[in-house]
């Protein structure tokens, strides 16, 4: 008798732990409402922007009675996202990477906006940049909105460029000559002179490898092909680019190699490729700085885009309200006021008179070379369904070539090896 | 003990008619009964909820396919065990664990023992010496890692202080031996105090005596040693590995901060291969798997060293 009751507590209590799990989503959208929303940026700045625009909507909501901003820390961003949605508590709405959007598209996480963006006045939804909506949509539909399509560009400490004696990005720039061989040169000479690290490659650190995207892209490499079906790292572009890295690297000194670390931001390198938004961090800066678009590579000027989508969860339990105050947050005056910190996706605001307004840091010209022709000509950073899983393979397969004699054809190989399997998939 | 004896008087009594002729309901032994079990309730309200039901739902979840964003949850049987058994990845994974194990525990147990003999002798700092010792046991674990992360880097503080000698340390954390090495090195000089007292404890426990009798037979340190401390303070090497051998297999943090696995993936241990297929990969009912089975490996061992302890330990003949 008592081990049938034990027995029946357990299985009361197995029975409400997986229906607090299974969430009740679109239930209870007349009574009062509270938002959240995953951010990745805990950035004061950031945040006192987006608590403006909720108080805004809530003098016109009242049923919301508020609106909340959950930073989680960048490095674990996704894998925190989906373990709250797995936990059954997930968010109304979603910042998303780019290199997380094929997973969020296809899986039916997310809410198609179409219906209710189209539906709101005044939303010009249809002044949204297809370069930049592209990733967020399939079968025709809008997933997600690319709050912030930031393109890569260089920021070059032009103290430590002076100091190595060298010809500045600019100077090389209007001699027509900043190409990958002259930037790798630059790097290799403000190593040797000054003792600090030539151009790191920010958050690569030998393990974020899609951000050598900046660099390969030059080269007309990529990671997968368009469908996403065939590797490209045993193509010779890849080889070639792979190769220039390396002897950068190992024998030029141009990066700095595995398991050193410098901040260009503290002063420690002479250039770094980063999206333009990192401009804020040079606010207080103690050394002088330029920005110039990425070097040329053998297949001429290129650029490369970072995106962060902002979506609506399907679970939430409040969907319908949650893209309803999405439409608000991202109309075209809140746009505007976005548009300081995360480029815009509005054809209406790309302009250099509307970026100058909100990016004092950086001068009409920058913003030309670098956001605008970057965010029209873009390529995205590499994401592919099942990008996790994806991206481990392929820098575990990667870390052999980050040693001073690695077999670079070998190793890229090896790489396609590793992911052909799951690029099946 | 008092409990039991009053027990089983009051058996014999709740059999009695009572006073009326009626038999008594609300006897001493289920008052006893209902005493003892609400002794026990907040213990076995915690180990139920958060132990038992969590360990049950981990086997459940194993036979699913759980795909979160698409929030699906279908049942395939033992599709993920199958799987587990193909998987291209598991054998190396599990020469990793068994890697870091072996370092670990024949590392720390033989430091820990070592140090706890030193630090018994009666001399002046030996206090110093133990809090020193015992120190970082009390640090916040990801602290202490993250600390460790910067002074293995290869401009870091090691190759630093190597340097100054003229020495050319290596990448510590990219070489696929050095690497494992220092995530071992790290955990040991983390965890060795723990073990440390334990030891101390055991050796304050043997009786001068027998030492003095085998000096008098003429017994020299090293026998003394093997034939009287070791065999005197055996039930604690028992359960100092015991716990060391467990903690070793669920060993993440120290990887999550230093290698996160690599290079290549000569440092992804069981747990946190778990952790990437069920967190990173979104592969919950496969990680499911990989939990049963590492559940599965601690038991094993945790069993075998329980019966091996009448070989070895000495009050256990």
């Amino acid at each position: 008798m008592r081990a049938r009751t034990t027995a029946a507590i357990a299985v009361a209590a197995l029975l409400g732990l997986t229906a607090c799990g299974s969430g009740d989503g679109g239930a209870g959208d007349d009574g009062p409402v509270t938002l959240r929303m995953t951010t990745w940026s805990a950035n004061e700045a950031h945040v006192k922007l987006f608590d403006e625009i909720a108080e805004e909507y809530k003098k016109t909501h009242p049923n919301v009675t508020a609106i909340t901003f959950d930073a989680i820390p960048f490095e674990n961003y996704t894998t925190t996202l989906t373990t709250q949605i797995a936990g059954g508590n997930p968010p109304d709405l979603a910042w998303v990477l780019e290199n997380a959007a094929p997973d969020f598209v296809s899986s039916g996480a997310l809410l198609p906006l179409d219906d209710t963006l189209k539906g709101t006045d005044g939303y010009q939804f249809d002044e949204l940049a297809p370069a930049a909506t592209k990733l967020w949509q399939a079968d025709g539909k809008l997933y997600g909105y690319p709050f912030s399509t930031s393109p890569f560009g260089i920021f070059v400490n032009t103290d430590l460029v002076k100091a190595a004696g060298a010809q500045s990005p600019a100077e090389l720039i209007a001699a027509n000559q900043w190409s990958w061989e002259n930037a790798a040169k630059l790097a290799s000479a403000v190593n040797a002179k000054t003792g600090k690290a030539g151009l790191v490659v920010r958050d690569f650190d030998y393990k974020g490898w899609d951000n050598l995207s900046t660099v390969w892209t030059g080269w007309g490499a990529q990671a997968w092909s368009a469908d996403g079906k065939t590797c490209g790292f045993d193509k010779p572009e890849m080889v070639e680019a792979m190769r220039f890295l390396h002897d950068a690297t190992f024998t030029d000194k141009a990066f700095p190699g595995p398991g050193t670390t410098a901040d260009f931001f503290a002063g420690e390198a002479g250039l770094t490729i980063t999206q333009i938004s990192r401009a804020s961090l040079l606010k207080d800066a103690k050394f002088g700085w330029d920005l110039v678009p990425l070097p040329t590579g053998p297949k001429g000027g290129y650029a490369v885009i970072g995106q962060g989508g902002l979506g609506v969860l399907k679970k939430g339990k409040h969907a319908e309200v949650a893209a309803d105050f999405l439409a608000f947050f991202t109309n075209p005056t809140n746009s505007a006021k976005l548009a300081q910190f995360f480029p815009p996706p509005r054809t209406s605001l790309l302009t250099t008179e509307t970026l100058a307004k909100t990016n004092p840091l950086l001068k009409p010209e920058q913003l030309q070379a670098v956001v605008i022709d970057g965010i029209s000509t873009g390529v995205v950073k590499p994401s592919h369904t099942g990008q996790a899983e994806l991206s481990q393979a392929v820098r575990s397969a990667l870390d052999p070539l980050w040693k001073p004699d690695a077999d670079v054809p070998a190793v890229l190989a090896g790489v396609c090896t590793a992911i052909n399997p799951l690029l099946a998939k | 003990m008092a409990l039991l004896t009053d027990d089983r008087t009051a058996g014999r009594t709740s059999h009695r008619p009572a006073p009326g002729g009626t038999r008594r309901w609300w006897t001493t032994r289920r008052r006893d009964h209902l005493a003892g079990y609400l002794f026990i309730a907040p213990q076995l309200v915690g180990s139920v909820l958060f132990v038992l039901i969590p360990l049950g739902l981990v086997v459940w979840y194993s036979l699913h396919e759980w795909n979160v964003l698409a929030d699906t949850f279908d049942f395939v049987g033992a599709e993920n065990y199958r799987a587990m058994a193909d998987d291209p990845n598991l054998p190396g994974v599990l020469r990793a664990t068994a890697l870091f194990s072996v370092g670990l525990v024949a590392l720390n147990l033989s430091l820990a023992l070592f140090l706890a003999v030193l630090l018994n002798q009666r001399l002046r700092g030996t206090a110093f010496f133990r809090v020193l010792f015992f120190s970082p046991v009390v640090v916040s674990l990801v602290a202490w890692t993250i600390v460790w992360g910067f002074l293995l880097q290869d401009n870091g503080g090691i190759n630093g202080l190597l340097d100054t000698v003229g020495v050319d340390g290596p990448n510590w954390l990219r070489g696929d031996a050095t690497a494992m090495l220092s995530v071992i090195v790290v955990q040991v000089v983390k965890n060795v105090g723990l073990n440390m007292v334990l030891f101390l404890a055991a050796l304050q426990g043997v009786p001068g005596e027998l030492y003095e009798a085998a000096r008098v037979e003429g017994a020299g340190r090293w026998t003394q040693f093997r034939r009287i401390t070791v065999p005197l303070i055996s039930p604690t090497i028992l359960l100092t590995s015991i716990i060391t051998v467990v903690g070793s297999l669920q060993v993440f943090a120290q990887i999550a901060v230093l290698t996160q696995g690599g290079p290549g993936s000569s440092t992804t241990v069981l747990v946190y291969y778990l952790y990437q297929q069920a967190f990173q990969f979104h592969h919950f009912g496969y990680g499911a798997t990989i939990s049963v089975l590492l559940f599965l490996l601690v038991l094993a061992l945790t069993v075998v060293q329980w019966q091996m302890r009448k070989r070895w330990v000495f009050h256990e003949q």
